[in-house]
C-alpha cells in the first residue's frame, strides 16, 4: 500500500470524462504524454496519485484537468499561475501542474506567468502553443507570427509575437524546455525532468490546432523534414542534428552558427556541448530563439538551473520565525505590547 | 512651574493635531492618544491625512491631521469639533480652523507664520486672525520651531533632526494643558530609539521644554483635568485600530479552525496595514503573499483555499473591482474565502485616504451571473476583530466567500479595547472531508447549512475537479443541463440565505418602538449612537438599529422596522443600504440621510436632521 507509487500505469491517470477536443487536435497527444509521464514521475519521486493537482485557466487546453484522474482546478482566463501559486504555497508537498495556452499564459495571464517564474515557485507549467485562439474560433494570439491572417487580422497581424522561451528566460526562468505534440516520447521524457526540477518549469509544447491553424508547425513536425529542421538538446551532448547527424551548432562571434561537420574545416570537436545547467542565460537564450530556416528549432531541455524556490523560502521563513517566537497563540498576541488594567 | 494656574475639570476633550505631512502629526496624535488611554481615559481617534506622501510643503493639500477624543466616559466618536487645535503652520490653521469649537484654544507655531508660510497656504494677507475671523478663539502663537532649535542646540543632532523634533515640543505643551504624565511617551522613545541614546535624550528634552514653556506663559491661564473613565468594564485593556483588529480576527478564525492562514493581497490604501500586520505574524504561522496585482491576490487565495488553508484577500474599492471575476469563481467552486474591503471615497481612484461606504452595492452585486455572497460589516475599530472572526467562521462552515466591509475611518481609527479571551469565542468546524471517504461526491451537501464538503488535495480517495463551469448538482462534473443550472443557482442562493439561521438577531438600541428608528450600518455606528443618545436624553422617542449582517439580513429585521412611525437610513453614500432594504422589505417606507464628503458624519448634523424629521420637515 505504501509503495503505490511504484505501480501506476497510464490508465490510472485517465479520468472517466469523455475527452472533448476535436479529432486530430494536438492536445490528445499531449494528454497521452502526460499520463505516460506520471507513472514514471511517481516512481522516481515517490508520489502517490493524490499528490497531483492540475490547474488550468481558460481555453481548449485548459479543459485538461477534467481528463486526468487527479485533483484538478479549472480556473478563470489567465489566472492559472496565480491559482497554482496559491495551491503550492498552501501545501508545498503537492505536485502542481499548470496547463495553459498561448493566449491564457501570454496574453491575459502574462503578468501572473512572469511573476510565477520570477518567484521560482515549484510548479510545472505546460504551455500549449498553437499560435491561435481556438476556443473563441480563430483569432490571432500573442505567438501568431507577424502577418498571420486570422479572423481578427484579415489583412495580416501588425504586431510582433512573443517567443515564450525568451520571455521565460527574461523573467529569470530556471527551467525551459520545448517539445512537439506529435513526439509523445520526447514530451513525456521532458515532463519527468520538469517534475524533478525544483522551481518553476516551463515546457512549451508546439501543438497543432487542426481547425483554426492546421499545419502551423508542419514545417518541423513532418517526419520527412523533422530531423533536418529541429535539434534535440540533451545536457552534456554535442549540439548535432540532421538526418545524417552531420550538422551542428558552433559559436561564431557572439552568435550561434550552423555548420556541416566535415565541411569548411569543421570537425565534431568544434561543435558546442549543451550545458543546460549553466546559470548564465546567454547561450540558452540564443538556443531558445533559434528559428527555421536560419537555424533548427531547439527541442528538449534548453535550460535547467538550480536555485532556491519561493515555496521553500516561505516555509523556511515561517518555521524560523516560529522557532524563536514569543507569541505562540492568539491569546499571546492579544496580550502583547502595551496593556493596562481598568 | 507655576502651580497658581486654575485647574478645571472636564468630562471630555477633543484635541486635533495638524501640520505638514512631514511634521509627524500622525505620530504626535497617536502618542497623545496612547498616553491618555494608558492614563485611564476612554479614547477615540481619527487620522485625517492626504494621499500624497509629501505634498508641496506648506500647502493646504499637504496638511495632515489627527484628532483625539478622550474622556471619563465611553467615547464613541473622535468628536465633531475640537477644544484644542495644534497648527504647525499657516496651512494647517487655514485647513482646520473650521473644526475648532467657538472659544477653543489654537496653538500655532508662529515661526512658520512668515511671508513664505502665508503665501504657500494661499492667504491674502499676513494676518491669520483677521483673515480667518479667529477673534473669538484663544490663539496662542508660540515660537515652537525656534524654541526647539534652542532646546537642542547642544544635543549634537543635525539641524534637520532638530527641526523634526518640533512636534514633540507641541506635544509637551498639550500634555501640560491636560495634565498628562510624560512617562508613557518617554518609554516610547526609549523603545523606539533603543540604539540611539542621543535621540532618546533629545526627544525627552524637547518634550519637557514644551511642557515647561506652556507652564510658564501667561497665555495659558487654565489647565484641565480629565479623570479616568470609571464606567468602562473592569479588565485588561489595550489600544487597537481597525486594520490591526481585522488582521488579528482573521488569525483568530484560523486558530479556531485549526488551519493555516493564507493571505494573498496587493497593497492598497487604506487596507495595506492588514497585509503588513499579517506579514509580521509569521510567529503564528501566517503565510502572506504580496501578489503581482489584485487579481493574483484573490486567485492565490482561491488556490490556497482549494488546497486547505483558510484563505483571505484584503483590498479597497478599486481592488475589489479587479477581484470581481475571481470572486465569481469562488462562488461557483463553493470554497471558503474572506475578502476584506476597507472602503474609501470613490469612484475610480477617488479619495484614497478618505472614508466612505459606497462599495456596498459592489459587495452585494458586483459579479457576473447570479452570484450571491455573504456580506458583513464591522462598525468600530475593535469589533473589526469580531467580524473578521465571524467572516472566517461563516466562510469555512458554510463554504462560501464572505465579504467583510470596513472603511478608512474605523480602519485607521483606534480605541481602547478590553482584551478578549479566545476561549469565549465559538468553535469553527469546517466540513472537512476525511481521507478515503466512501462515495465522496464533491457537491453533496449537509442539510442544515447546504454546504458542500471541503476535500483537500493530498488526501487519498477523494480526488475531484473544481472549476468555473457550471457543476452537476451532486457529482460536481461539468454540466450544461438547463434544469441542473436552475437547481444550482437556486441552491447557491439558498445556501447564502440560510446563513440567517446562524447569525444573531438584530438588536435595537433604545426602546423597541417609537417615533423614529435611525438605521445605519458599518463604520457610522459611533456617530449614530451618540446622536440617538443625545436625542433620547432630551426625551425624544428615537432608537437606533445598526446593522453588521448585511446579506443575509437578520430574520427579525421587519419586526423591528414595523414598530416605528418613521425610519431614516443614514449612510456615507447616496443610498445603497436603503435600496437594499427597499428590495428586501418593500412594505416599509424609508427616509434617507446621505453624505459623501470623504468624512464621517458629525453628531450635530445627525441630531439636526433627526429633529427635522420628528418635526415633520
Amino acid at each position: 500500500m505504501e509503495e503505490q507509487y511504484m505501480n501506476y500505469t497510464p490508465q490510472d491517470f485517465k479520468s472517466d470524462q469523455e475527452v472533448r477536443w476535436c479529432p486530430g487536435c494536438g492536445d490528445h497527444a499531449i494528454l497521452n504524454a502526460v499520463v505516460k509521464a506520471l507513472p514514471e514521475v511517481s516512481k522516481q519521486l515517490k508520489y502517490n496519485l493524490e499528490r497531483y493537482v492540475f490547474v488550468s485557466g481558460i481555453g481548449c487546453s485548459s479543459r485538461f484537468p477534467y481528463y486526468v484522474n487527479t485533483f484538478g482546478f479549472h480556473g478563470i482566463h489567465g489566472r492559472a499561475s496565480a491559482i497554482s501559486t496559491g495551491v503550492k504555497v498552501a501545501n508545498p508537498t503537492l505536485s502542481v501542474w499548470q496547463i495553459t495556452g498561448d493566449g491564457d499564459a501570454l496574453a491575459i495571464g502574462g503578468n501572473h506567468f512572469i511573476h510565477a517564474i520570477r518567484r521560482n515557485i515549484d510548479i510545472n507549467i505546460l504551455l500549449f502553443n498553437n499560435q491561435i485562439y481556438g476556443l473563441t474560433k480563430g483569432q490571432y494570439s500573442p505567438t501568431s507570427p507577424l502577418g498571420a491572417i486570422t479572423k481578427t487580422s484579415p489583412y495580416g497581424t501588425v504586431e510582433h509575437p512573443f517567443r515564450p522561451g525568451e520571455l521565460v528566460i527574461g523573467a529569470q526562468g530556471k527551467f525551459f524546455a520545448r517539445s512537439l505534440d506529435v513526439d509523445v516520447k520526447l514530451t513525456a521524457e521532458i515532463m519527468v525532468e520538469a517534475a524533478k526540477h525544483d522551481g518553476t518549469s516551463v515546457v512549451e509544447i508546439l501543438q497543432n490546432c487542426v481547425i483554426f491553424n492546421d499545419g502551423a508547425h508542419d514545417y518541423i513536425a513532418d517526419r520527412e523534414n523533422r530531423d533536418d529542421r529541429v535539434i534535440i538538446l540533451r545536457h552534456g551532448e554535442k549540439m548535432v542534428f540532421g538526418k545524417n547527424r552531420d550538422k551542428g551548432l558552433i559559436l561564431s562571434g557572439l552568435s550561434l552558427k550552423v555548420v556541416t561537420i566535415g565541411q569548411g574545416g569543421f570537425t565534431l570537436d568544434d561543435i558546442l556541448v549543451h550545458d543546460a545547467y549553466n546559470p548564465n542565460p546567454g547561450v540558452h537564450m540564443m538556443l531558445a530563439n533559434m528559428e527555421y530556416p536560419d537555424y533548427p528549432v531547439a527541442l528538449g531541455i534548453i535550460r535547467n538551473v538550480k536555485d532556491s524556490t519561493y515555496d521553500d523560502n516561505v516555509r523556511d521563513q515561517v518555521l524560523e520565525v516560529m522557532k524563536n517566537a514569543k507569541i505562540k497563540s492568539v491569546d499571546d498576541l492579544l496580550n502583547s505590547g502595551d496593556t493596562w488594567e481598568v | 512651574m507655576d502651580k497658581q494656574k486654575n485647574v478645571q475639570e472636564l468630562d471630555e476633550v477633543v484635541v486635533r493635531f495638524s501640520g505638514d505631512s512631514g511634521d509627524g502629526m500622525q505620530l504626535t496624535g497617536t502618542l497623545f492618544a496612547d498616553a491618555s488611554a494608558l492614563f485611564g481615559n476612554d479614547v477615540s481617534t481619527f487620522p485625517d491625512y492626504p494621499s500624497e506622501i509629501r505634498a508641496p510643503q506648506g500647502t493646504i493639500g499637504g496638511v495632515s491631521g489627527f484628532q483625539v477624543h478622550f474622556g471619563s466616559r465611553k467615547m464613541n466618536t473622535p468628536g465633531d469639533y475640537c477644544d484644542v487645535l495644534v497648527a504647525m503652520n499657516p496651512a494647517a490653521l487655514k485647513a482646520n480652523d473650521k473644526w475648532v469649537k467657538k472659544g477653543g484654544i489654537i496653538i500655532a507655531d508662529v515661526d512658520q507664520f512668515n511671508e513664505k508660510g502665508y503665501q504657500r497656504a494661499g492667504y491674502k494677507t499676513f494676518d491669520a486672525i483677521t483673515e480667518l475671523n479667529l477673534q473669538d478663539f484663544k490663539v496662542i502663537f508660540a515660537p515652537i520651531t525656534n524654541l526647539t532649535k534652542e532646546s537642542l542646540k547642544d544635543s549634537g543632532l543635525d539641524n534637520k533632526s532638530i527641526i523634526r523634533s518640533k512636534n514633540m515640543f507641541a506635544l509637551g505643551m498639550v500634555y501640560y494643558i491636560f495634565d498628562r504624565p510624560l512617562s508613557f511617551t518617554e518609554k516610547f522613545f526609549e523603545k523606539k530609539f533603543a540604539k540611539k541614546p542621543e535621540v532618546i535624550e533629545a526627544n525627552k528634552k524637547v518634550l519637557h521644554d514644551g511642557y515647561n514653556y506652556a507652564a510658564n506663559i501667561q497665555a495659558i491661564p487654565n489647565t484641565y483635568k480629565v479623570k479616568e473613565a470609571t464606567t468602562l468594564p473592569k479588565g485588561k485593556y489595550r489600544n487597537i485600530n481597525g486594520n490591526t483588529a481585522t488582521a488579528w480576527g482573521l488569525i483568530a478564525a484560523a486558530e479556531k479552525a485549526g488551519l493555516p492562514l493564507f493571505c494573498g493581497s496587493y497593497p492598497i490604501t487604506p487596507a495595506t496595514e492588514i497585509l503588513i500586520e499579517l506579514a509580521k505574524r509569521k510567529d503564528l504561522g501566517v503565510k502572506t503573499l504580496q501578489a503581482e496585482d489584485e487579481i493574483a491576490g484573490i486567485c492565490t487565495a482561491i488556490g490556497a483555499s482549494f488546497a486547505g488553508n483558510f484563505a483571505v484577500t484584503t483590498t479597497s474599492g478599486p481592488g475589489l473591482s479587479l477581484k470581481s471575476e475571481a470572486l465569481g469563481l469562488a462562488v461557483m467552486t463553493e470554497l471558503p474565502l474572506v475578502v476584506v474591503d476597507v472602503q474609501r471615497g470613490g469612484p475610480s481612484t477617488g479619495l484614497p485616504t478618505k472614508t466612505e461606504q459606497s462599495d456596498l452595492m459592489q459587495a452585494l452585486w458586483g459579479r457576473n451571473g447570479e452570484a450571491s455572497i455573504v456580506v458583513i460589516a464591522a462598525s468600530t475599530p475593535s469589533n473589526c476583530f469580531d467580524y473578521a472572526f465571524m467572516a472566517g467562521k461563516i466562510a469555512m462552515e458554510h463554504m462560501t466567500p464572505v465579504m467583510l466591509l470596513t472603511d478608512g475611518y474605523i480602519a485607521n481609527g483606534s480605541e481602547p479595547w478590553k482584551i478578549p479571551n479566545m476561549k469565549d469565542y465559538p468553535e469553527i468546524k469546517p466540513p472537512i472531508i476525511h481521507e478515503g471517504t466512501e462515495g465522496y461526491q464533491p457537491y453533496a451537501r449537509d442539510e442544515e447549512r447546504l454546504a458542500r464538503g471541503w476535500a483537500f488535495p493530498g488526501k487519498k480517495g477523494i480526488s475531484h475537479r473544481l472549476g468555473g463551469l457550471e457543476k452537476d448538482f451532486i457529482k460536481g462534473t461539468v454540466s450544461h443541463d438547463p434544469l441542473n443550472h436552475q437547481r444550482m443557482v437556486d441552491i447557491r442562493a439558498a445556501k447564502v440565505k440560510h446563513v440567517q439561521y446562524f447569525i444573531p438577531e438584530q438588536q435595537v438600541i433604545g426602546d423597541p418602538e417609537g417615533d423614529l428608528l435611525v438605521i445605519g450600518w458599518g463604520g457610522t455606528y459611533g456617530h449614530l449612537y451618540d446622536a440617538v443618545s443625545e436625542m433620547r436624553a432630551n426625551g425624544k422617542k428615537v432608537s437606533l438599529c445598526h446593522f453588521n449582517y448585511i446579506n443575509p439580513l437578520p430574520k427579525n429585521t421587519p419586526d423591528i422596522f414595523g414598530r416605528f412611525k418613521k425610519r431614516v437610513v443614514c449612510e456615507l453614500n447616496m443610498g445603497q443600504f436603503v435600496n437594499h432594504l427597499r428590495m428586501n422589505f418593500q412594505e416599509f417606507s424609508y427616509l434617507q440621510y446621505n453624505k459623501v464628503q470623504g468624512l464621517p458624519f458629525t453628531v450635530a448634523e445627525l441630531v439636526d436632521r433627526f429633529n427635522q424629521i420628528l418635526e415633520g420637515k
